[in-house]
């Protein structure tokens, strides 16, 4: 089984443990966490600073009355199912292609989802975000699968803000390199990159996080993939 | 089902963590003792395990008042703040029966919760996280028993190495894990070049990372 060969990075990787990434950026940070071992041990470590920094915080004074209304309610609580999930009888014959937590998103079949087509041998997914209303649709970001035939790529364009692409199936290629299934491209406007899908076409998930949150500029979603 | 809150002291589970986990991290640089003769690990674990009110009444005590300024931080008003540190414990209560002390201090266990739980209540976002059991999930290379979990935990260490960090290093750590701002944001608001934020975040970790994993 191969391993990624690019990363989100140190910086990404602790705005995922610290909790400060918006929802379509943590996605992609966790799905190729799924694909990537030697990043999901950063992340752990990463969590293990949070605890650390948890216990050096300067505490702050409770009301007493907070621990007598906890322990008042403890015991309409029963604990919660140890593994939450069905247990398969027996193996699937087949590794889904998504892990998870995209799949949780997306599905498991790729074919049943209503794909959109935006030029020829591209089509894309956009993958709903969230649970409702009351939340910053802006602050979340922007996530969509791509599907791109050999040898096809989005025009080429300069953008600002930043885009991630995590591929799936198949691979492309850049000014950054070759990506293939777990690696995940991270660009920013110091990039000027044209990818093109490889000869076995491509599967990936594209993500802008809020450009708010990155350039302090409204709109612009620049992501070549996300951006049609 | 709670019955087992009242159980006495000599109850033989009490003694289960520490055969059924051949770490050693716990016992020589685990928490600080909290109070009792008992580290948080061990507290959390009983909590777990038996139900153990008065366990649970001991971690409220030390993470309540850390997990309010946390939350404090993230923007929540006081009022506010103690309503969700009351969600997180009655969180830690139901769910302590799927607490590792092989895989986290219980004060990292509690800092997942409490980041999982502000950004559903505040943020109203969901936290897509890998599944352990997913079997497209690439699995950990082989390992020995106790390399990673260990060098991971070594909660001591780890404090330690915080306290020697450089001022302007902790301070975005702190900035990065406690204000909800991804590190582009802090890099705006504080005027500090996206670059300068960057390398400072990349140096404490190595630092930190170096004593987690030194600590083997």
């Amino acid at each position: 089984m191969t391993v990624p060969t690019h990363h989100p990075g140190d910086t990404l990787l602790i705005d995922y443990a610290g909790g400060a990434l918006g929802e379509a950026a943590s996605l992609i940070v966790a799905t190729h966490l799924a694909l990537c071992p030697c990043c999901r041990l950063n992340v752990a470590e990463m969590e293990a600073v949070g605890g650390a920094l948890l216990e050096s915080i300067e505490p702050e004074e409770v009301d007493p009355a907070c621990l007598e209304t906890v322990l008042a309610r403890l015991d309409d609580l029963p604990p919660l199912p140890r593994v939450p999930r069905p247990k398969l009888v027996c193996q699937p014959a087949e590794v889904p292609l998504l892990p998870e937590p995209l799949r949780r998103y997306v599905g498991g079949d790729l074919s049943r989802l209503p794909w959109k087509r935006l030029m020829r041998g591209m089509d894309c997914y956009d993958i709903p975000l969230g649970s409702g209303s009351g939340y910053d649709s802006a602050r979340r970001g922007k996530a969509r699968l791509m599907r791109l035939a050999s040898g096809v790529g989005p025009p080429h364009h300069t953008h600002r803000g930043i885009e991630l692409t995590l591929v799936l199936d198949g691979g492309f290629t850049d000014d950054l390199g070759q990506f293939a299934r777990g690696d995940l491209s991270v660009a920013d406007d110091s990039v000027r990159h044209r990818p093109v899908a490889d000869e076995e076409g491509c599967l990936c998930l594209a993500v802008t996080d809020a450009p708010l949150r990155f350039t302090g500029a409204l709109g612009l979603i620049l992501n070549p993939f996300v951006k049609f | 089902m709670r019955a087992e809150t009242a159980l006495p002291k000599t109850c033989p589970k009490k003694t289960c963590p520490k055969k059924t986990c051949p770490k050693t991290w716990m016992q020589d640089l685990g928490s600080p003792a909290a109070g009792a003769d008992r580290t948080f690990e061990e507290l959390l674990t009983a909590v777990g395990r038996n139900r153990d009110r008065a366990a649970f009444a001991a971690l409220f005590g030390h993470f309540a008042p850390r997990l309010k300024a946390y939350l404090r931080r993230q923007g929540c008003d006081a009022g506010g703040a103690e309503e969700l540190v009351q969600d997180v414990m009655l969180l830690v209560w139901r769910r302590a029966e799927t607490y590792d002390p092989s895989q986290a201090s219980a004060a990292t266990w509690m800092f997942t919760i409490a980041r999982n739980r502000r950004i559903d209540a505040l943020r109203r976002e969901q936290r897509p996280e890998i599944d352990p059991a997913d079997p497209t999930l690439v699995p950990d290379p082989v390992e020995s028993a106790d390399d990673g979990v260990a060098a991971r935990e070594t909660a001591g260490r780890l404090r330690a190495a915080l306290r020697t960090l450089p001022p302007e290093q902790a301070d975005l750590l702190r900035l990065a894990y406690f204000e909800d701002k991804p590190h582009s944001l802090i890099s705006a608001e504080q005027g500090i070049p996206l670059g300068t934020v960057k390398s400072r975040l990349r140096l404490a970790m190595e630092r930190l990372r170096k004593a987690m994993r030194d600590s083997r």
